[in-house]
């Protein structure tokens, strides 16, 4: 039926396009639209019976009438043809070349939406990535095949991290072959500028592919760009033997393009009108982070969002929080306090840290160590609330060397400026000089033959 | 097998026509690559299949065959140590046969059909048998021992049954009553039907896990039902795993209900690992896995809670304590919704179908303690623990709501315990099981006379704490007095050295119930000690610095072996240093 025009769309109305007349075309089958005036935009099948099928339009419906446009069904679902030529490359959102170079020509083609990994497949992420950043190596170690997205806010620094990240990320004592994919969402082109510069800068370019949609193209498209993103970045991982970080930014507008074509739809909503569905979609993202058993490359996701109002609980951050393997949160009050990065520790979270740390990746003490950094900062940001109230000399002894520590940890261990690439072994030196105020007993998270061991060896404390 | 063909796909949801006879869950094959789906609507000739796996590519005008069976499973030798999907598929074998990216359209049996089995009569021929009656034993791991029983609608004479080496599809014997039935070594049941009991029993004693906050405030019986809400990050899974891990039921049941495909994976990863504290043997022998992780079919999630309470159910009747964890049932509840938005279905609270709340206790029902059918009286247990994750940790979601009102213990994990790490995160202050006052007499006999007392002591304290707590805020901590002083103290240290337990420390991750006796007592006499000598004008400072406080922040660290002898050393340590004190005070 690849040949068939139909010249019978009946309804038009936001981003769907109804046609009918059309005995079988496949869900999720793609179609071709030409325009009256010769122009061609792509869709896809959204819904199919017999005699209608419901095009959801990537691209602009501007132009689309009733009677002149013609629909062609392609008999085949959303693939891409994938290849090594692709790093080095800028695509569009819907994957062509927006960089004046030559379309990609393989063999290989990739369904768009792969089915997902055989859980039994799939091998435990342990290797250690080195950010260089403290507040990720120390208190949230990253692994590879791990999905670790950033939270935050409007005009808090999370390009600036998520740039640090790919720059500086390493796997110690590992071979490099390291190649990065990003995929932009309805972000400004001055942003996306801004990591096209940063790659170029860092001499990653040409190991990076990217597939730009600008806040400027058309919001359907952004329900593609990462599954495009995705797809290469598994055909590099599984096929190619590579390590690939995949920076994901902004999932905030991906979920917004999510909830309008479901009001479009007409479905159900759930929370704030995002659809009921939104958490499976979502999954079948982050998902497709991992490792394979048997293969040698891996994919892990940076997913960048930006919390409405800062809000966490709101279903973008919430949902992600509950398939990613942890999150990195930026604090508002960090920023102003002038602390670069500005990550609160505290709730920050990477449920793979124990994998990746320890006797023979890091440090024997790395886990107690964090453990004893958390609840003393925890203790210490108490303190300090506390005195905020009741003034600092009513608080107790112990309250104010935990205040001291709080206060130092973010002084000193996150904040390190955009520049400073910090070892794990200094990482973790800088953490044991923190605690130098407490005494032995007050270090009740860490074993007592760690602390005699690591207090020495660092030169702090007694 | 009748035949239609599809006339509409919306996602996991197909319409089909000209299926005639077609009956409500019954099983259907669906399109050219045969998708497994199930029909959960009949409209005319037009029957409503949920598919459980992904439909993209699917045409309308393309077959559909119903089986004309409702979803079932085999139950039989091979269960444990297995890794299911939703739908009892093998996972493992299912990576065999089409790679590592999960494809469509496979049917596999869920029992190894070529391994024989050794089958051991403990009926002989000529013998009377009843639905329920246990007729021979396979061992199907070193830890368990496979009864094959009579199903529930047989009874009469054995004709015919001998030992030998069996398949899962071989006959081991036939029975005479009329006609003439054969008894294989499994049988196969349907996943939606409970299997049915002959009554209930009040569950009375404990599920030891090992978990001090459990264990010792808010434990959960052996055949009773727990709920875990918990923002993310606060610790749910971990929890589920801990109790996966050293929970002491003979079978554990873990469904990964749309969750993260790494978890499972450490899971499988580590519980072959893992020895079982008490026979030293691998815990994986022990365990059966279902895993439909989030980017797997939704269809295949909502299946898979029920697939995975049927073979717990299974085992009880052979007379086992089992316990399933289904994490999470949110994800469970999500799928029902997503199901009932496509069937178009008028929704209730946030967009779940009204039948959320009955589908919920329908399915806690299926716990519990009882006796099974049999003609000798066996006794097996189910005990059920659902993680629960409400969006935006906020617990008044429809969920929470009505997964509380139907289990009896709640552990509530708390976001701010877990940013402080303290671990695990259950909130002592919203937390409450209605077992603990039910299991007193078991208590007594098995631990201390003076535990139950001893529990209350510690929760009053903790309790204490949260009142004094407010007025620190208000008025800084060194304007309490001092006897006040003595009780945070205490209660510190029962946060910190009772209620704090790592997962991932080798002694800390599992403490038995006389460690955990041992541990409170201490701490708690510690801190009577500490009240008396306030009251004789010693500071919270000076007893601070006393050298047992430390050691009592020791036991935990301490093997199971050795805390006897710690313990007893702490406390003459402390009973010396006090004396020290006092005499120097009154001098």
């Amino acid at each position: 039926m690849t040949d068939i025009s139909y010249k019978t769309i009946s309804k038009i109305a936001g981003p769907l396009m109804f046609v009918e007349g059309v005995e079988n075309a496949a869900y999720g089958e793609m179609v071709e639209i030409k325009l009256p005036n010769g122009e061609r935009r792509q869709g896809q099948v959204l819904d199919t019976r017999q005699g209608l099928a419901v095009v959801q339009v990537f691209g602009a419906t501007l132009g689309l009438n009733i009677g002149d446009t013609s629909v062609r069904f392609l008999g085949e679902t959303a693939q891409l043809a994938v290849s090594d030529e692709m790093l080095g490359r800028v695509f569009d959102g819907l994957g062509n070349p927006k960089d004046n170079g030559p379309k990609i020509v393989s063999k290989t083609k990739v369904d768009l939406v792969g089915s997902g990994i055989n859980p039994y497949s799939r091998e435990e992420p342990s290797e250690f990535i080195q950010t260089g950043m403290s507040n990720i190596d120390g208190m949230n170690t990253l692994v590879r095949g791990q999905k670790l997205p950033i939270f935050s806010g409007a005009g808090l620094p999370h390009n600036l991290l998520a740039a640090q990240i790919a720059r500086q990320a390493k796997v110690l004592g590992g071979s490099e072959n390291f190649s990065v994919v990003f995929a932009a969402m309805g972000i400004t082109s001055e942003e996306a500028n801004f990591f096209v510069k940063q790659f170029e800068e860092s001499g990653a370019l040409g190991r990076t592919a990217l597939f730009l949609n600008l806040s400027s193209d058309p919001s359907m498209e952004r329900l593609l760009t990462p599954r495009l993103a995705l797809t290469t970045a598994e055909y590099l991982a599984y096929e190619r033997d590579m390590h690939v970080l995949v920076i994901m930014t902004d999932m905030t507008n991906y979920c917004e393009a999510l909830r309008e074509i479901s009001a479009a739809r007409e479905e159900v909503p759930g929370r704030r009108g995002y659809p009921g569905y939104m958490y499976t979609d979502l999954s079948s993202l982050y998902e497709r982070a991992g490792k394979i058993k048997g293969r040698n490359g891996s994919v892990t996701q940076i997913p960048i969002l930006t919390m409405p109002a800062d809000d966490i609980t709101h279903p973008i951050p919430d949902l992600t929080g509950y398939i990613t393997e942890g999150q990195i949160v930026m604090s508002r009050d960090l920023h102003r306090g002038d602390i670069h990065p500005p990550v609160d520790v505290l709730t920050s979270l990477s449920r793979l840290m124990n994998q990746g740390i320890g006797k023979g990746s890091t440090r024997e003490d790395h886990r107690s160590l964090a453990d004893q950094l958390y609840s003393s900062y925890a203790q210490g940001k108490d303190a300090r609330s506390l005195a905020a109230i009741v003034g600092e000399e009513a608080l107790s002894d112990l309250d104010r060397k935990f205040m001291k520590v709080a206060n130092d940890f973010e002084r000193k261990f996150v904040n390190q400026g955009m520049d400073e690439n910090r070892s794990i072994e200094q990482t973790l030196d800088i953490g044991w000089e923190l605690l130098s105020e407490l005494s032995d007993s007050e270090l009740n998270r860490i074993k007592p033959e760690l602390i005699e061991k690591y207090r020495k060896k660092s030169g702090a404390g007694a | 097998m009748a035949e239609g063909i599809i006339t509409r796909i919306s996602g996991p949801v197909v319409i089909a026509s000209g299926l005639e006879g077609a009956q409500m869950f019954d099983v259907v094959r669906i399109g050219d690559m045969g998708l497994v789906g199930e029909i959960i609507k009949i409209d005319g000739i037009k029957a409503t299949v949920q598919v459980y796996e992904d439909t993209t590519g699917l045409r309308p005008g393309e077959k559909v065959i119903n089986t004309k069976r409702p979803l079932s499973m085999q139950l039989g030798p091979g269960l444990l140590k297995s890794i299911y999907d939703g739908i009892q598929r093998p996972l493992d074998i299912l990576r065999e046969q089409s790679g590592d990216f999960i494809s469509r359209g496979k049917v596999i049996p869920a029992l190894d059909q070529k391994i024989k089995w050794d089958f051991v009569p403990l009926k002989k021929k000529g013998d009377h048998v009843s639905p329920g009656e246990i007729i021979g034993e396979v061992q199907e791991t070193p830890l368990i021992m496979h009864k094959i029983m009579v199903p529930y609608n047989v009874k009469g004479t054995l004709t015919d049954i001998s030992e030998g080496k069996y398949t899962v599809n071989d006959i081991v014997a036939t029975v005479q009553n009329g006609t003439k039935t054969e008894i294989g070594l499994s049988s196969w049941w349907t996943v939606r039907t409970p299997r049915p009991v002959l009554r209930k029993l009040p569950p009375e004693e404990p599920l030891l896990t090992g978990q001090r906050v459990l264990d010792t405030f808010f434990p959960v019986a052996k055949g009773g039902t727990a709920a875990i809400p918990g923002p993310f990050g606060s610790g749910k899974t971990v929890t589920q795993q801990q109790l996966a891990k050293w929970a002491d039921s003979n079978v554990i049941v873990y469904v990964g209900c749309g969750e993260r495909g790494n978890e499972m994976t450490e899971v499988l990863t580590t519980f072959p690992k893992l020895e079982d504290p008490k026979s030293k043997r691998p815990l994986m022998e022990r365990t059966i896995l279902v895993a439909n992780t989030s980017n797997m079919p939704v269809a295949a999630r909502e299946a898979s809670i029920y697939t995975g309470i049927t073979m717990g159910e299974y085992y009880r009747d052979m007379g086992y304590g089992v316990a399933l964890m289904a994490d999470s049932t949110s994800r469970w509840a999500e799928a029902l919704r997503e199901i009932s938005g496509r069937l178009e279905e008028m929704p209730g609270e946030e967009g779940y179908p009204a039948y959320l709340g009955r589908r919920l206790a329908e399915f806690y029902e299926r716990g519990g303690k009882a006796v099974v059918i049999s003609p000798e009286e066996r006794v097996g247990s189910l005990t059920l623990v659902g993680a629960v994750s409400p969006p935006g940790g906020d617990f008044s979601e429809p969920v929470s709501q009505n997964t509380l009102r139907v289990t009896r213990v709640f552990w509530a994990l708390d976001a701010s315990l877990a940013s402080r790490r303290h671990f695990p995160s259950i909130n002592w202050l919203t937390s409450y099981s209605l077992y603990a006052d039910g299991m007193g007499d078991w208590y007594k006999n098995n631990v201390s006379a003076t535990w139950i007392s001893s529990r209350k002591e510690a929760l009053e304290i903790l309790q204490k704490e949260s009142e004094l707590q407010e007025i620190v805020q208000l008025v800084g901590y060194d304007a309490l007095p001092e006897p006040e002083k003595g009780v945070l103290d205490t209660a510190r240290s029962i946060r910190e050295d009772y209620l704090q337990q790592s997962a991932y420390d080798d002694v800390d991750t599992y403490t038995s119930i006389g460690k955990q006796f041992l541990m409170l007592s201490t701490i708690l006499e510690f801190g009577k000690m500490e009240a008396d000598a306030i009251k004789k004008g010693i500071t919270s400072v000076k007893i601070g610095q006393l050298e047992s406080r430390k050691m009592i922040s020791k036991i935990k660290w301490t093997k199971e072996d050795q805390v006897e002898q710690l313990v007893k050393d702490t406390k003459s340590k402390m009973q010396q240093e006090f004396s020290t004190l006092l005499t120097e005070a009154t001098r």
